[in-house]
């Protein structure tokens, strides 16, 4: 609807004292792109044809052919889930005639509001107009804010980050394995290969970063796998935080309890160097308190919001939105989504579900001449696996506050009492109906 | 946006207010319904359609969700989880969610392609 013609409508349902009251299924108009095909930009692509009716295209830029989830997937670290359990396809969104295309988003023009698309192989650019762009480009890595690789001797490998070392190399020595695929499975090989009596170290990066209880969970999954497999061995976690981030005394309770004296927990340990160690297999790491060897070391690097988003980032390289609607506070008419946002929520898949669903109810408002929710309320649900049968969660109802213009969390919220089955059994079935939900 | 700010303007001219109560209307219940419900879908399924392991809410009777809800947020019934999702929300929201699974179709929900990898 034209500006001059709804304001003609306006005046009309005035002069007749009334006001338009809904915006009902259909009336969105406009072509709306969605970059990124994860758990945030497939949920938005399936809602905005849901809430916004036939009248609205809608297409979904991925270049990865398969969505791999990042829950559950410290359950390969522990050896209890396949990779392939937690791989999918996106064809059960086409019957929702969303066009996909499986091409990469090089670069966004906001003022003539295009995203310009390519295909890896290929030369080609391909112009994709838009009304209304949601990005969901998920994490980077923020590799300069992390010690590279130095020889035995002490001199620095070059080139400093080469992928072999770090990186986002399918089989990098050093993984980080926070995105779930490749890595993942090279993590668990390293782990299977690495004898008894080996030490594992793992680094954790300073809030914020994805899945804030993962790390913690990660630690108890390979001291699952050794206390069946390497009783002998250690997991060592290095926190850049004071402490652990989330379900704190759940976490503390199950180590001691399941894994006594196997998890050494060091709050406030920056590694500031990784050495080879001369001739043998494995790692030097130290920090600015220690220095131990690892036999399989896994840093998962500080983040920053995905690749595309950056321009539109704050000087943490976060991505500041509305959150009313998700639209950028940088760049008019780009919504963010997902892990990218700047803010106190988790980050996870649930909460950028949830971000999703506004951001579509809002662009359907925004296309339909409407205005969008001012506010918005959602729920969190997060579940740990600390062991392959015991799990626990925390859970809280957030409520945008119109005065902080921030979401907050509700009263009412908190943990479980202790990890239990029957949350395991929930925390997989949860995965299902989210699988669902964002892929079918 | 700018189309928006434009109408709300416009129409300050007539009402004398930035923020006009007359377009905080309905439509904005409905979003904010549909995203209040869209979060529970997580561990409920699309619309309610849950594909296991926990209830289906879609085409639940009204006063059955209430009084389940109610009793989770008094901690009259055991749970898990619901009960830091009751006590998150307001009475009028348990109402409105009530309603709103109430007239959801029940459906199968599916589950997506698995991909060899």
């Amino acid at each position: 609807m034209q500006r001059r013609e709804f304001l003609k409508l306006m005046s009309a349902a005035i002069a007749a004292g009334m006001l338009p009251t809904t915006v009902k299924a259909g009336q969105a108009r406009g072509r709306v792109v969605i970059v990124g095909g994860g758990y945030a930009g497939a949920t938005a692509a399936k809602y905005l044809r849901l809430w916004g009716g036939e009248k609205l295209e809608i297409s979904l830029v991925e270049e990865s052919h398969t969505f791999i989830s990042c829950p559950l997937s410290n359950l390969v670290l522990g050896g209890s889930k396949k990779i392939g359990e937690l791989t999918f396809g996106r064809n059960g969104l086409d019957h929702y005639g969303i066009r996909r295309y499986e091409h990469t988003a090089s670069f966004i023009n906001p003022e003539q509001r295009i995203v310009m698309l390519t295909k890896a192989g290929t030369s080609l650019m391909m112009p994709l107009q838009y009304d209304r762009l949601i990005i969901a480009p998920g994490i980077d890595f923020v590799w300069d804010r992390y010690p590279a690789l130095r020889d035995a001797a002490g001199n620095p490998l070059t080139p400093l980050r080469d992928a072999e070392h770090f990186g986002e190399s399918p089989q990098p020595r050093i993984p980080h394995a926070w995105k779930a695929g490749a890595q993942t499975v090279a993590l668990r090989r390293q782990l299977e290969a690495m004898p008894d009596g080996g030490t594992f170290v793992m680094s954790v990066p300073k809030m914020p970063y994805r899945c804030p209880p993962g790390p913690y969970e990660r630690a108890s999954q390979v001291a699952f796998y050794f206390s069946r497999h390497k009783p002998k061995s250690k997991v060592i976690v290095l926190d850049e935080n004071p402490d652990i981030v989330s379900k704190k005394a759940l976490f503390l309770r199950a180590w001691n309890e399941l894994y006594p004296g196997m998890i050494d927990y060091r709050p406030n340990n920056v590694v500031t160097e990784i050495r080879e160690n001369g001739g043998q297999d494995g790692f030097r790491v130290k920090t600015e308190f220690d220095e131990l060897s690892a036999d399989v070391l896994n840093v998962i690097p500080p983040q920053c919001a995905g690749d595309l988003a950056q321009g539109m980032d704050n000087v943490d390289g976060w991505c500041e939105v509305d959150f009313m609607t998700y639209e950028s506070k940088v760049v008019p008419g780009v919504h963010i989504i997902g892990d990218a946002v700047s803010s106190a929520l988790p980050k996870s898949a649930h909460m950028a579900s949830s971000q999703a669903k506004v951001a579509a109810a809002a662009i359907v408002a925004l296309l339909s001449d409407a205005p969008p929710d001012p506010q918005p309320v959602f729920a969190n649900t997060c579940y740990s696996f600390v062991s392959d049968k015991l799990a626990m969660h925390v859970a809280n109802v957030y409520r945008y506050d119109a005065q902080k213009k921030i979401m907050l969390p509700a009263e009412g919220g908190g943990v479980s009492d202790r990890a239990s089955e029957q949350e395991s059994d929930y925390a997989q079935w949860w995965a299902k109906n989210i699988w669902s939900d964002v892929l079918t | 946006m700018n189309r928006h700010f434009f109408a709300a303007a416009w129409l300050c001219l007539f009402y004398g207010t930035g923020a006009s109560p007359a377009l905080a209307d309905e439509s904005a219940d409905t979003s904010h319904l549909r995203v209040l419900a869209g979060s529970c879908a997580a561990c409920h399924g699309t619309n309610g359609n849950s594909v296991g392991g926990t209830p289906v809410l879609a085409g639940l009777t009204p006063a059955y969700f209430i009084a389940r809800m109610q009793a989770f947020r008094a901690g009259k019934l055991d749970s898990t989880v619901m009960h830091h999702h009751a006590q998150g929300l307001t009475e009028d929201e348990i109402t409105l969610l009530a309603d709103y699974f109430s007239r959801q179709a029940r459906v199968t929900s599916r589950a997506p392609t698995a991909e060899n990898h």
